[in-house]
């Protein structure tokens, strides 16, 4: 499984050149935990619930949880042996445990944590210490709060404070029902004209959040950059791994039935609406009935391929299929040796050496633009060995690497573990010689994990909204929940658009049950 | 319910979405946003709890209705007439 990098070190040590790990059975990435079963992972399903999940990502779960605390007799399958979707984490040779998506959020996720929850899930969400900036245009340690924000727009970059805090003030005006076709790029444009170093500041750290761009709509980001820029960036203490055995438990305390390696095949319909699902788990393929379905896979997977579009109408399935999805993500982990450890650096590391922002190229195959998560032994505190990993991630296209041969694959992801070590290197020197594992993730790993098209790490463009909101209307009893429309993404948006989703199910069952008994 | 009972339920029910805040001094005439910190997901969690403990459906056109106590009197309370209060749940 491994291959020796052959990229000159810069420090000319052979000898410290960390083991390059990349796994090369299938170009379309590894097939671990996704053998053909021969066991029946469906045993013991009832035939019937009022609600099937499909997909155990945040959206997926937080809606299980609170229908099953609710009294909803719930069954929540997740085709992976894993459950929390993009929410993960993998263990590695060596002791290493790498996470995926605990970058950073928002600190509502702390309330939403709490009454979807518990409170000791909620307890364990802490701000990060430190996050900081650095690029040829600027460069700075940062909380991440509005008030620090507002400083550093005046002494860094001159603003003046009224025109700053005015700017904030017209995000959190924007709301939902803002009619205006503005973009991102033109709302920046009109507060801060030809100021390409703010327009950075401001974009780069939502572009890598949700995976948006100057393009969009300006409500989009008035939102979501109002929710970050708040009280500072947080993350949960225990790793995912912790947080997931936490959620695990209080599923099973509210009576949630879920089953892992369970693939959701079909989604049925019977006189213009939903009657369950047909969901194929190891060795056994099996009809679940429900009175609604919530499906937190992608929502045009949903709608297109999951649902037999003579379901819906014509026009309907023309909206959806016109849905742009969001990029992508490549991420490169590294690992710490054993016995070894870091000074702090910082948390989070928004870094580029691109002289100018251009936000497309936060995209680009080895560009130029990356950002750093450090863990140290802080994160995991139960954990007996003081262990540090190192996580890069950038955003990506699929398309750049959707038609790689296997030869290519390999090589590029080789290239990308070689950037990422030799731009990390620049701020933790010598930091080669300790590491003793790289891996690297591609949009088709994410694809194949996830089975969302093209790897989109953060669900649809804002037209993906209101099919997603509205499925219910188009046919009864089938909603969805998951990332969506930019603004439900990420871990807080996820979990919350479960709830919002969960409390129009829970209306749907208690209307049918009236209607019933009339 | 009567409806200081309606006004009763809907504080019970905002204690256990907001358990930090104070909810006595609450002026009934004015909005719940404006006093305490409740935003439009703990309005959600009231519809969702309304309709568990009372079985009342609010649909979303009349979120808006919940604004203040006495507002949630006027429309919550001929929907409640022939319900019982249930505090502490
Ligand atoms: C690299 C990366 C870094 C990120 N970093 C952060 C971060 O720091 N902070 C943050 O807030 N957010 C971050 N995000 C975004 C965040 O992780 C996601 O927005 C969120 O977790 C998505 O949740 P979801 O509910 O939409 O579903 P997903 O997590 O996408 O889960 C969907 C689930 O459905 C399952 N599924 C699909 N189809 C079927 C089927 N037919 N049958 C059964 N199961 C099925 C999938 O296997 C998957 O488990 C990051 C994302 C990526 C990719």
């Amino acid at each position: 499984m491994s291959t020796e990098s052959n990229a000159p070190s810069p420090n000319g040590d052979e000898a410290s050149q960390p083991k390059m790990l990349t796994t090369k059975s299938n170009p379309w990435g590894s097939r671990h935990g996704k053998v053909p079963q021969k066991k029946n992972f469906l045993e013991g399903v009832k035939d019937e619930y009022d609600v099937v999940v499909i997909g155990s990502g945040l959206a997926g779960i937080t809606a299980a949880n609170i229908l099953g605390r609710s009294g909803k007799s719930v069954l929540l399958l997740e085709q992976h042996f894993k459950i929390g979707g993009l929410a993960t984490w993998f263990k590695r040779p060596g002791g290493h445990i790498f996470d995926v998506s605990l970058h950073g959020f928002p600190i509502g996720m702390k309330k939403t944590c709490r009454k979807y929850w518990s409170q000791e899930i909620a307890d364990r969400i802490v701000q990060l210490d430190k996050v900081t900036f650095d690029n040829p245009q600027f460069s700075f340690d940062t909380s991440f709060t509005r008030e620090d924000f507002t400083d550093k727009l005046v002494t860094e970059f001159g603003l003046e404070r009224e025109a700053v805090e005015g700017f904030f003030k017209h995000l959190r005006k924007m709301d939902f029902f803002d009619d205006s076709n503005m973009t991102t790029g033109e709302l920046f444009e009109q507060f801060f004209p030809g100021r390409n170093d703010v327009h950075r500041l401001l974009m780069e750290p939502i572009s890598y959040a949700n995976g948006s761009n100057l393009d969009e709509p300006a409500i989009t980001y008035g939102i979501v950059f109002s929710n970050f820029m708040s009280k500072g960036v947080y993350t949960f203490v225990g790793g995912t791994d912790g947080l997931l055995d936490m959620m695990r438990a209080e599923l099973r305390k509210n009576g949630v039935d879920y089953r892992t390696r369970v693939q959701v095949d079909e989604i049925q319909v019977a006189d213009g609406q939903v009657t369950g699902v047909v969901a194929t788990g190891g060795s056994t393929t099996m009809a679940i009935r429900a009175r609604a379905v919530l499906s937190n896979a992608n929502l045009k997977t949903t709608i297109l391929k999951l649902v037999d579009p003579s379901h819906f109408r014509p026009e309907f399935v023309e909206e959806v299929e016109a849905i742009r999805l969001n990029n992508s993500s490549c991420q490169v982990y590294m690992g710490i040796r054993a016995g070894e450890s870091i000074p702090f650096v910082t948390d989070l590391l928004f870094t580029s050496t691109r002289k100018e922002f251009q936000s497309h190229s936060l995209s680009d195959l080895h560009g130029e633009s990356r950002t750093f998560s450090f863990y140290y032994p802080k994160g995991r505190p139960e954990m007996e060995e003081q262990r540090y990993t190192i996580v890069a991630s950038t955003n990506a296209r699929f398309e750049d690497w959707k038609d790689m041969d296997e030869e290519q694959y390999e090589a590029n992801k080789q290239q990308l573990c070689e950037e990422t070590l030799a731009h990390l290197e620049t701020y933790v020197p010598g930091i080669r010689s300790k590491i003793d594992y790289v891996e690297a993730s591609t949009p088709r790993s994410f694809e194949f994990y996830t089975q969302h098209q093209t790897g989109s790490s953060f669900g649809t463009k804002f037209e993906g909204l209101q099919p997603s909101m509205n499925l219910h209307l188009e046919l009864p009893g089938l909603f969805h929940a998951g990332s969506v429309g930019i603004i439900m993404s990420g871990w807080l948006g996820a979990a919350n658009y479960g709830v919002i989703q969960a409390n129009k199910v829970d209306a749907y069952l208690f209307q049918r049950a009236e209607t019933q008994q009339a | 319910m009567t409806r200081d009972e309606v006004i009763l339920a809907i504080k019970d029910i905002i204690e256990t979405i907001a358990p930090d805040e104070e909810l006595d001094s609450l002026d009934v005439d004015e909005r719940l946003r404006d006093q305490i910190e409740l935003d439009s997901m703990d309005f959600l969690d009231i519809v969702m709890e309304l309709r568990k403990r009372y079985g009342v459906q609010v649909p979303e056109e009349d979120y808006k209705e919940l604004a203040s106590l006495t507002s949630c009197a006027d429309y919550l309370g001929p929907k409640l007439e022939n319900v019982e209060l249930k505090v502490g749940v």
